[in-house]
């Protein structure tokens, strides 16, 4: 299976050019609320923000690496889970649920991606379905931790030792700092030589061992971070929230986040982060619209991939290339 | 303890045959087509809503079932016209999100045309009621009038799959399609036959159970992942894979779930024991899936792992 959105480091800065417009615009979101007085537009953004983490993380193995995670939720499960059960031990800070939550997503998918990893295509996307699931099931019978119907946060996570994250100004300026740190991270993961390999993972395992690379390496490591890095956002996510259930890691939820990575289109980081604010404002769109709002989602996702199947940066190029054309 | 045993392999047996019908077509349209299909649960939940309503229609069981079939047919022609075909030259990625599109859909449409409540089905008189089995074991004449309906349609399969013409070329797009296109088979054809059989044999599987189920649109869900399951440790495209992996994979859940907690009582106290038992009897299916896996990445009965 070979992804068309190929990537050059030279046409980077473009990309980031357009991923710092949109950190500006988060940035300066908490004036609009002000503006308009409307609170819940902060909690939207810090959900959207969780999100983009977790569509940039999907991107990083899903664009670069060729790998179809259709299980990437669990991860989300993990660090909302991990915030859940360490306040109700009474630690509460945010760097060690970051920490925890990574710990245990990188334990998780060392162990299935070794095993998804040794199978390609079809197999691959239904078999990190089926550990989602697993995942998923494992935290529905946590009856401990209200089993299918979740858990109520008592309080949201700490930051050094302030219960500055109540605040949801604080929480939104969080999200979006975690947010632009990791995309600096991802973006130099992928123009490293690390990411090279990966690339070449992707166009062509074959070639790549016989240049001496073994691509099994280079894939799981990538999948480990990527794991690690949805768990961030499940971390936010669960502070937005206040609330945690396994609904954060049912299989839809996997499948969102692959929506939202072809949406904004593959294998640039930035189009995974106009994908996640894209689809999650087309969502409340349709579901102020209709409380059908699945069906008309189900209808936009049809005509999307048979109409439009390189996303929003894809038609972005389609249209300077036009743009260009149309100059000369 | 015994009675217990036989008890629950007969209903792991029943919900075995339930995932091999629905489990045959979702091999068959990866191994054939090469599509990967999310909306093959969403089928299997078409078919119950569809018995309901005919069963409704006519007051009978049986007229529901005889209506269903043909409903079904057309149900699988129009989903493989409209997004099934556009799909077969594209991406598994594509194909992917446009099915998951379909879930979306279909689980909506259902709620608007038939409404969020559950429905029942009633069972259909001759199959009412239990028989004994061994000694005080009793068990319902219904629940094995479906493993035989299962087998029956198991065997059918096998029969057509290896001794008709039809079968032929199913097994040979199986292993090489390209080389089936090239000489002179209408490929086409093959496509929307192999996904319209599997529509029909979800949609019956649908429509069996729905008489000891309450019928809702949650109901494709569950199903689908386990059916994955089965694919995947049966080997895609291996029908005789798919009827030993749900086997298999129904057995192990059925069993795990009842005799987990009592085995676990042996190393750990009763209470842990029940505790560790239902979090880890969910997993057991999972674990089997990796074990096999780590064993045979191509599933049981595969061919390629491309």
């Amino acid at each position: 299976m070979s992804m068309t959105a190929t990537d050059t480091p030279r046409r980077m800065p473009a990309r980031i050019w357009l991923a710092l417009a949109i950190f500006a615009a988060f940035a300066a979101l908490p004036l609009f609320a002000l503006a308009t007085g409307d609170p819940f537009l902060l909690l939207i953004g810090t959900r959207i923000l969780a999100y983009a983490i977790a569509a940039m993380a999907l991107d990083l193995i899903l664009g670069y690496g060729a790998m179809v995670s259709f299980g990437h939720a669990a991860y989300l499960g993990f660090g909302a889970y991990a915030v859940a059960i360490l306040n109700s031990y009474g630690v509460t800070d945010l760097v060690l649920h970051i920490l925890v939550a990574a710990a245990v997503s990188a334990i998780f998918a060392l162990i299935t991606g070794a095993i998804s990893l040794r199978t390609r295509g079809v197999y691959f996307i239904m078999i990190t379905l089926a550990f989602g699931q697993m995942a998923y099931f494992f935290f529905v019978s946590l009856s401990a931790y209200g089993g299918d119907d979740g858990t109520p946060l008592q309080s949201r996570s700490t930051l050094f030792g302030t219960d500055a994250l109540e605040n949801d100004l604080v929480m939104f300026y969080v999200a979006l700092a975690l947010l632009v740190a990791l995309f600096a991270v991802a973006t130099r993961i992928v123009g490293s030589r690390f990411g090279r390999v990966l690339i070449g993972t992707r166009e062509n395992p074959v070639r790549m061992e016989a240049i001496g690379l073994a691509p099994f390496r280079y894939q799981l490591t990538a999948f480990v971070i990527s794991g690690c890095m949805t768990s961030v956002a499940g971390v936010m996510l669960a502070n937005q929230a206040e609330f945690v259930s396994p609904s954060f890691m049912n299989w839809h939820r996997s499948g969102e986040l692959i929506v939202m990575v072809v949406l904004g289109g593959v294998g640039n980081l930035t189009g995974a982060i106009g994908g996640a604010v894209v689809a999650l404002l087309l969502e409340d769109w349709l579901a102020v619209l209709t409380q059908h709002w699945k069906l008309l989602f189900g209808v936009f996702l049809i005509l999307m991939v048979l109409y439009s199947p390189h996303g929003i940066t894809g038609a972005l190029e389609r249209l300077t290339l036009r743009l260009k054309r149309g100059r000369k | 303890m015994t009675n217990l045993f036989i008890l629950q392999l007969l209903n792991g047996a029943q919900l075995g045959v339930l995932l091999f019908l629905i489990a045959a077509g979702l091999t068959l349209v990866f191994g054939i087509m090469d599509v990967i299909n999310l909306a093959h649960g969403v089928l299997y939940m078409i078919g119950a809503y569809l018995i309901a309503t005919f069963a409704a229609l006519t007051g009978s069981f049986w007229a529901g079932l005889l209506l269903m079939l043909p409903a079904a047919l057309v149900v699988g022609l129009v989903i493989e016209r409209l997004v099934i075909r556009p799909l077969y030259a594209r991406s598994h990625l594509d194909q992917v999100l446009a099915t998951f599109g379909l879930v979306m859909i279909v689980n909506e449409g259902v709620k608007i045309l038939w409404g969020v409540s559950p429905l029942s089905v009633p069972m259909p008189e001759m199959l009412n009621g239990s028989i004994p089995l061994i000694g005080p074991l009793q068990y319902p004449v219904y629940r094995l009038a479906i493993i035989a309906a299962g087998l029956a349609v198991a065997l059918g399969l096998y029969v057509v799959v290896n001794h008709t013409r039809i079968g032929m070329l199913l097994r040979a797009g199986a292993t090489n399609r390209d080389m089936v296109s090239a000489l002179g088979v209408n490929i086409q054809r093959l496509f929307s036959l192999v996904f319209a059989l599997g529509a029909v044999l979800a949609c019956f599987a649908g429509a069996i159970v729905a008489p000891i189920l309450s019928v809702d649109t949650g109901m494709g869900e569950s199903v689908l992942i386990l059916t994955f399951v089965v694919v995947v440790i049966g080997g895609i495209g291996s029908i005789r894979g798919a009827f030993l992996g749900a086997l298999l994979v129904a057995i192990v859940d059925t069993l795990g779930k009842t005799f987990g907690p009592i085995v676990l009582r042996f190393i750990m106290e009763p209470a842990a024991a029940g505790q560790t038992g239902r979090m880890l009897a969910p997993m057991l299916v999972y674990i089997l899936m990796a074990v096999i896996l780590s064993l045979r990445p191509q599933g049981l009965f595969g061919q390629k792992t491309t």
